[in-house]
């Protein structure tokens, strides 16, 4: 009874011990036992099969956030250096997405990338594919993304952009432009102060839009479904499958999203290793 | 002998919304210890900022060793700057803080078939580690090297700030309220070490500071600016004893500034009464202010004063008691180490070179009356009295 103020946390503490602590201990016991629920670490044996979904995860998740890196670094920069004005209508930009339901623009985005979607009928229109077919003596009416991992790619830059910009732009507005100035005095040109002062002093912001970004892609089921066109699949359709669809074996989702979750707690854990040093930057 | 190494040839920073520096002219000696010293606004901020390359001036020259250098870079200026809050680099220990510019390279300038070219060589570790140590040896940071900047106080920020730039050998170093955010001992500690460090180093220090006491115990020359212009230049003597104007006069140090009528050379008439002062060449009848130091009116019997007045206040201040004394209305500050109550009706004595005369001016009227004494007590005697400079507004 110390400090009065730590009873306010007892309603986050419930909720999080009903809704968050014990379905992980659940996901735990699940994934070591049978379906009558006898010990067994045979779940785990069979997780080799997945090799291909796990390394396809991945790799997307990976590919997803440096595209997302190197669209919003840039973006947060020039919103960061720019007057009000650009500052304010590229965060509504950013913003406007997130306000519309994710699975709506995802279902958009579908319709844009479809073989006689926007994007086709575009470059039918300008007679493009007119153009390749002389040329090339081809037959082709249409570009075919759904179905291709570009195509996930792009729904994931597409719905979690702005989890990388916001983070980014919050350190790069609050660093001192002093110190800037003090490193040109100091006789760094502009290329040399953004290499030794904005960019560390930039990495947690750059640290915590890499997490948002790269946790929800690397888990994602519903944009691989529909822009994958069932074909790429991504462990977020395989979980899915072993809890809703007709594979049912919770017992082997549970072992799945377990060793997912482990994979990604040692990615964060060595990321953030990596930053540790910058860390009083951000408390500064 | 020393030589000239800055000159700002009439600079003028105009902004939208106003002048900031008004034809601005003043050079700047090799090894001087020169104070830009003014109220908040006056541009002194502005006219480092020129020099340190942060700002380009509207129209005029800065000429650097005779080379105009407007449009060169800081990076490029052999000048460093300690900034007002130290703006040392949080992702660094003290360390490499102070190695920074030296990591940076060494420019080195090349002749070649008559064509010059600079380039950065890189200095070698063992140099590196050789200067910063005895930086930090001269700052009096030893044993800090591995401390993050965290972890350091005020006065210890402070004296990175300082050997980080003095580190790179500049020619000249600017200064801007590098002590404003100090108490007052530690305040004092550090004039003097800045003071020995600008000796030892034969480095050129520019210094702005809005703090009087500073500007005169530092300088060798001492720059007074106000709404954009200089007031005056001189030695720190100069200033107290000869102040050009009544703002001057009021800034430094504390002024009794009364209105007179020249009548002749040397002879002043103040209240009606003719005083023998020091000055001349000024036109017969012509209307002045006359500045008259509390510490140097002498306080004598009633009968015995040219001037005879009633004492208003008295405050006790250790060495001395601030008596203020009313002269016809007109309240005089006077700083005398005898006790005379309030009520008392006394007469003064003023000695002809205790006397300045100024031209009227802008500011003539001002200042100078006594009569809300205890308000301009808090304003002249808190260094820290302008928490935020208002320059820094035209700066983003």
């Amino acid at each position: 009874m110390k400090n009065k103020r730590s009873l306010l946390a007892i309603p986050y503490v419930g909720w999080m011990a009903f809704f968050v602590v014990a379905p992980i201990i659940m996901v735990v016991i699940y994934a070591f036992t049978t379906a009558d629920f006898s010990f067994t670490g045979e779940n785990f044996t069979r997780m080799g099969t997945f090799t291909v979904i796990f390394t396809r995860s991945f790799k997307l998740a990976i590919i997803a956030t440096l595209v997302c890196l190197l669209i919003g670094y840039p973006l947060s920069y020039a919103m960061a250096k720019e007057g009000k004005g650009f500052q304010r209508v590229a965060m509504l930009l950013i913003m406007l997405p997130m306000w519309v339901n994710f699975l709506l623009r995802t279902y958009s985005m579908m319709s844009i990338m479809e073989n006689n979607g926007l994007i086709n009928q575009f470059f039918a229109a300008i007679g493009l594919f007119d153009l390749i077919n002389n040329v090339f003596g081809t037959d082709i009416h249409y570009f075919k993304m759904i179905g291709t991992q570009g195509a996930v790619v792009v729904g994931m830059v597409y719905n979690y952009l702005p989890f990388m910009v916001l983070p980014i732009y919050s350190t790069l507005i609050k660093m001192d432009n002093t110190l800037l100035e003090a490193a040109q005095d100091l006789g760094a040109d502009t290329a040399t102060v953004f290499r030794k002062v904005i960019l560390p002093l930039s990495l947690p912001g750059i640290l915590s839009g890499v997490t948002m970004v790269f946790v929800p892609s690397v888990s994602t089921f519903a944009i691989s479904r529909l822009l994958g066109g069932g074909i790429q699949m991504l462990l977020g359709d395989l979980i899915e499958q072993q809890f809703l669809g007709g594979a049912y074996n919770p017992h082997l989702g549970s072992a799945i999203a377990l060793v997912m979750m482990v994979i990604v707690v040692a990615c964060m854990w060595i990321m953030n290793r990596f930053g540790e040093g910058e860390e009083q930057a951000v408390m500064l | 002998m020393s030589k000239e190494l800055i000159r700002l040839k009439d600079c003028v920073m105009a902004y939208d919304d106003g002048v900031v520096l008004d034809h601005i002219n003043l050079y700047i000696n090799d090894k001087e210890f020169l104070t830009l010293l003014g109220p908040s606004g006056c541009g002194k901020t502005t006219t480092l900022r020129i020099i340190g390359g942060f700002l380009t001036p509207t129209s005029g020259d800065v000429l650097f060793d005779g080379v105009r250098i407007n449009h060169v870079p800081p990076h490029k200026r052999e000048v460093n700057t300690v900034f007002q809050k130290y703006a040392l680099f949080p992702h660094l220990n003290v360390y490499e803080n102070v190695a920074f510019g030296l990591r940076l390279g060494k420019t080195v300038t090349n002749v070649v078939n008559g064509k010059s070219s600079a380039k950065k060589v890189k200095i070698p570790e063992a140099e590196i580690h050789k200067r910063v140590m005895e930086m930090l040896e001269i700052v009096n940071l030893k044993g800090f090297e591995k401390r993050s900047i965290s972890a350091l106080s005020g006065g210890q920020q402070q004296r990175v700030a300082i050997a980080r730039a003095l580190v790179n050998q500049p020619k000249v170093l600017l200064l801007d309220e590098p002590l404003g955010a100090l108490d007052m001992r530690l305040r004092k500690d550090m004039q003097n070490e800045l003071k020995r460090i600008q000796q030892e180093m034969g480095i050129t220090f520019i210094y702005v500071t809005h703090d009087q006491e500073e500007a005169l115990a530092m300088s060798d020359t001492v720059v007074v600016m106000d709404g954009g212009r200089i007031q005056q230049i001189g030695t720190p003597e100069d200033i107290y004893n000869e102040p050009k104007n009544a703002f001057v006069a009021d800034f430094i140090g504390e002024s009794n500034i009364i209105d007179g009528i020249m009548r002749a050379d040397e002879v002043v008439e103040i209240f009606n009464r003719k005083f023998r002062c020091l000055d001349k060449g000024f036109d017969k009848d012509e209307p002045v202010d006359v500045v008259i130091r509390p510490e140097d009116v002498d306080i004598v019997a009633e009968n015995q004063g040219q001037l005879k007045g009633t004492v208003t206040s008295v405050t006790f201040k250790g060495v001395h008691y601030d008596t203020i004394v009313d002269f016809y209305g007109f309240k005089w500050l006077i700083q005398t180490t005898e006790y005379h109550p309030v009520g008392t009706v006394i007469g003064i004595h003023l000695d002809p070179d205790c006397i300045h005369v100024m031209k009227k001016s802008e500011y003539s009227g001002m200042f100078g009356d006594y009569s809300s004494y205890s308000e301009e007590y808090e304003e002249i005697g808190d260094a820290d009295y302008e928490p935020e400079e208002e320059e820094n507004g035209h700066e983003e």
